[in-house]
């Protein structure tokens, strides 16, 4: 019973596909699953945006909007309406082509990254060798769309938000590529299935997740910030922020094009999520070895939208990074903190089992951090501002 | 020489056409890049996987921009006015032309267009990582080498525009 | 609340700062105080007693158009930085409060798209005729009329006035009852002037029974000056105000009262 409840949408696959002629079955299943991924992840795209606008609200002392439908659910509804309905403008001297083709370039490269993440028990639209390559590259070309909107709106301010954006992307690629290397590195392969069965073991009724490994979470840590980075959260938020650069680089965009741009974003924030919960939280395994009975789908959605709860207690939290000490922090600490890492699992690697390596591990992490971060305190003077010319 | 081929090759074709001839150079790099996705799929149809999300990663997610923000930062970003094609699109065509015919009398006259009978090896990423490692550790560490090299010369030449400025 | 050499570890303020938004995530369910969002059409916010918006005339009694207070001396239409009031005069007169005559507008137009709420209007009308409203839903769909305001819906009673702006209210009350007892007082003692001057001969006969009248006419309070307690002849009517006079307060008519005694010896 359990496991029919685990695999109800793997059956619910194959009967629906059961039903067609042989010729067009593998077609068929492909499909289905592709209009699965295409309808889940917008709609949960509209419940994060109410989660997002009313956990905003409360964290800062007010309510969310709470008019449209009971503790405002329909507002997605209403804000559908309203961007489907408000007029495409396209400035006079704008690239019509680029301008038009950018929001699709982004939403289609966005949905490609969904393919590959496991979902539940056999649950993946495809299992590929290198998933997680592929994974990377998909994201890879979300700068492009970036780069093409901004330049193609000719104007300033677009331009330079895009030029911003793209910067702040490829700088944080990096440490997004080397934090999961390590992953890649103690599990042997690029195939997010296997990393996903590599941690589905559990001692004593825990689990065997990566998070909970000293290497793993020092990790988990960069790749939150390399992903909060990646998809343009704040605080890294400076090419879009809207008292900086009107909306940066979309901001000769509106109506449903805005409205893509916004769906890529949220989209890229999901995959990107899903793409964390894969390599450190296990994916879609439970907690604790007695929770096997949840289907583990569930578990996968729950972990997700966990980790989006946490995105936006961050957001509303942290103040904006200027863009020089968003591109310092990745250069010259985020970056060599993951090599470091890097060093670190493959020490746990070669150590073999035992607790010599997990205290040896955390005191290499743990030592380099408090190190590193005193050092790095201790230059700021923290105390009432100077000015140089304004005395 | 399946259908998927000849679409794939279509758009590589096509999007190396229009990067030659096409008068915009942000529109010609733009061009250059569906050139390189038509390339990755052909690497992919292959079965070649690694090949096909390297090609991606690396060619539209950073050659790409860096061509672009190169055309950007220098004066290549002004277009002329009228016309969608550049006025030497005929030079550029035979220069196409010609390259092409010389890689394919090199591809032609190897011993690659033998015909096989054998299926081709599917190679995964662990042979790979393997090969590297293995057979190919010095030319990774030479490529290594040449990619700080490159890097270090680029923070040498940003650093010195800001000591000139000064 | 900051230590002067910075947080210890690298982490430490972002930590502190995800705890602060998260105590007030889950305090803003908990306490009210946290949470001061007004669900506006439902609940309101109390006013101020000094807010204002736009001005309003006012009026005594329950009659808007008979106790109005403004008699259209057209200072503030004068004085307004803007130019928002308009008035044209009547061409009859009619009672005010006191009695006398007076002029009252027969348009008063304010315009509060124009208006800009400095309450200069009020501050310089003599006569508390015009004072700020805070009502400040006035939205409508006319652009030009819908917020021309004219005297019909400009007059408002004092007893709203009461409600709106209690203390103000009070103090304007008191004082104009005190000018109007000032009023009063002086026209009284004009005319007790004027009859005394008159009736010189005929009070230096009357002293005897002048002083016992006084003391019963004092009993008389301050009363109506127009009633006239009995068919007395006009010696015995011009001591009651006179007495009055006395009662009322000696800084009000000294002049009088030197005179009466002047000649009253």
């Amino acid at each position: 019973m359990a496991n029919q409840a685990d695999q109800i949408f793997v059956l619910l696959k194959h009967w629906i596909v059961s039903i067609f002629p042989a010729v067009i079955q593998p077609y068929l299943g492909v499909v289905l699953s592709v209009v699965a991924i295409i309808a889940v992840f917008p709609a949960l795209f509209a419940l994060t945006t109410v989660i997002e606008r009313k956990g905003l609200g409360r964290m800062q002392n007010r309510i969310g909007p709470n008019r449209t439908g009971p503790y405002g659910i329909l507002q997605p509804i209403a804000d559908g309406i309203k961007s489907l309905t408000k007029e495409d403008i396209i400035p006079t001297s704008a690239d019509a082509v680029v301008h038009f083709i950018a929001p699709l370039v982004l939403v289609i490269a966005v949905f490609m990254g969904f393919s590959v993440l496991p979902m539940g028990r056999n649950m993946q639209l495809v299992d590929m060798d290198a998933g997680l390559l592929f994974f990377f590259a998909v994201g890879a070309s979300t700068e492009l769309s970036i780069f093409m909107a901004g330049w193609s709106s000719r104007n300033k301010y677009s331009l330079l938000g895009a030029m911003r954006a793209v910067a702040q992307m490829i700088s944080y690629e990096v440490p997004l590529l080397m934090s999961s290397v390590a992953i890649v590195m103690i599990t042997g392969s690029l195939s997010l299935v296997k990393i996903v069965d590599a941690q589905n073991h559990y001692t004593w009724g825990l689990p065997h997740w990566y998070i909970f490994t000293p290497w793993g979470f020092a990790a988990f840590v960069m790749f939150c910030i390399a992903a909060t980075a990646e998809t343009n959260r704040s605080p890294f938020d400076l090419p879009e922020g809207e008292s900086e650069l009107v909306a940066g680089y979309f901001t000769e965009y509106s109506g449903f094009k805005f409205a893509l741009f916004f769906l890529g974003e949220y989209l890229g924030m999901f995959s990107i999520s899903g793409l964390g919960t894969t390599l450190f939280l296990g994916g879609w395994s439970a907690p604790l070895q007695v929770l096997n009975f949840v289907p583990s789908w569930i578990w996968f959605f729950a972990k997700v939208m966990l980790s989006i709860v946490v995105l936006i207690w961050i957001r509303g939290t942290l103040p904006r990074l200027r863009q020089d000490q968003l591109m310092n922090f990745a250069w010259k600490f985020v970056l060599p903190m993951t090599l470091l890492n890097l060093f670190v699992a493959a020490i746990w690697r070669f150590m073999g089992e035992g607790v010599l390596r997990w205290i040896v591990c955390s005191a290499i992490l743990i030592g380099i951090y408090v190190v590193v971060g005193t050092i790095g305190m201790r230059r700021k003077k923290f105390g009432p501002r100077t000015y140089r010319y304004a005395e | 020489m399946s259908v998927v081929f000849w679409i794939l090759a279509v758009i590589t074709v096509l999007g190396g056409l229009t990067a030659v001839t096409l008068k915009n150079t942000v529109h010609c790099a733009l061009a250059l890049t569906v050139a390189f996705a038509g390339l990755a799929l052909l690497f992919l149809e292959l079965d070649a996987q690694f090949a096909g999300f390297a090609q991606i990663l690396v060619y539209i997610g950073a050659v790409a921009i860096l061509v672009v923000f190169a055309i950007l930062l220098t004066r290549g970003s002004e277009t002329p006015s009228e016309g969608v094609f550049s006025r030497t699109w005929f030079a550029g065509l035979l220069i196409a032309a010609a390259v092409f015919a010389v890689l394919a009398w090199a591809v032609v006259n190897s011993s690659a267009a033998l015909p096989h009978e054998t299926a081709a090896p599917t190679v995964n990423v662990q042979q790979i990582g393997h090969a590297l490692m293995g057979r190919y550790v010095l030319p990774l560490e030479i490529v290594a080498l040449l990619l700080t090299a490159a890097m270090l010369g680029a923070v040498i030449v940003a650093m010195h525009e800001k000591g000139e400025q000064k | 609340m900051s230590r002067d050499r910075g947080s210890r570890l690298l982490g430490e303020g972002i930590i502190k700062g995800l705890a602060e938004t998260a105590r007030n995530f889950f305090g803003s369910y908990v306490s009210k105080q946290r949470l001061t969002t007004v669900q506006y059409p439902e609940e309101r916010i109390p006013q101020d007693e000094s807010f204002r918006n736009f001005p309003f005339l006012v009026y005594d009694g329950s009659d808007p158009e008979a106790g109005l207070r403004c008699v259209s001396c057209q200072i503030c239409e004068k004085e307004c930085p803007p130019k928002c009031i308009y008035i044209e005069k009547s061409k009859d007169k009619k009672p005010d409060a006191v009695g006398k005559p007076q002029f009252y507008p027969s348009k008063f137009d304010i315009d509060i798209s124009v208006c800009m709420s400095c309450q200069i209007c009020v501050e310089v009308c003599p006569f508390e005729a015009i004072k700020m409203n805070t009502e400040f839903e006035l939205s409508t769909d006319d652009r030009f009329d819908g917020l021309l305001l004219d005297r019909k819906e400009l007059a408002l009673s004092n007893e709203y006035y009461h409600q709106i702006h209690p203390t103000e209210a009070a103090d304007v009350d008191a004082r104009l009852k005190a000018e109007r007892a000032a009023a009063e007082a002086k026209a009284k003692a004009a005319a007790a002037a004027a009859a005394a001057k008159a009736a010189a001969p005929a009070a230096k006969a009357a002293t005897p029974t002048a002083q016992p009248a006084a003391a019963p006419a004092s009993e008389i309070s301050p009363g109506m000056a127009a009633q006239n307690p009995t068919g007395t002849p006009t010696a015995a009517a011009t001591t009651p105000p006179a007495a009055q006079n006395e009662a009322a307060g000696a800084t009000r008519a000294p002049k009088v009262e030197t005179k009466k005694e002047g000649d009253a010896s």
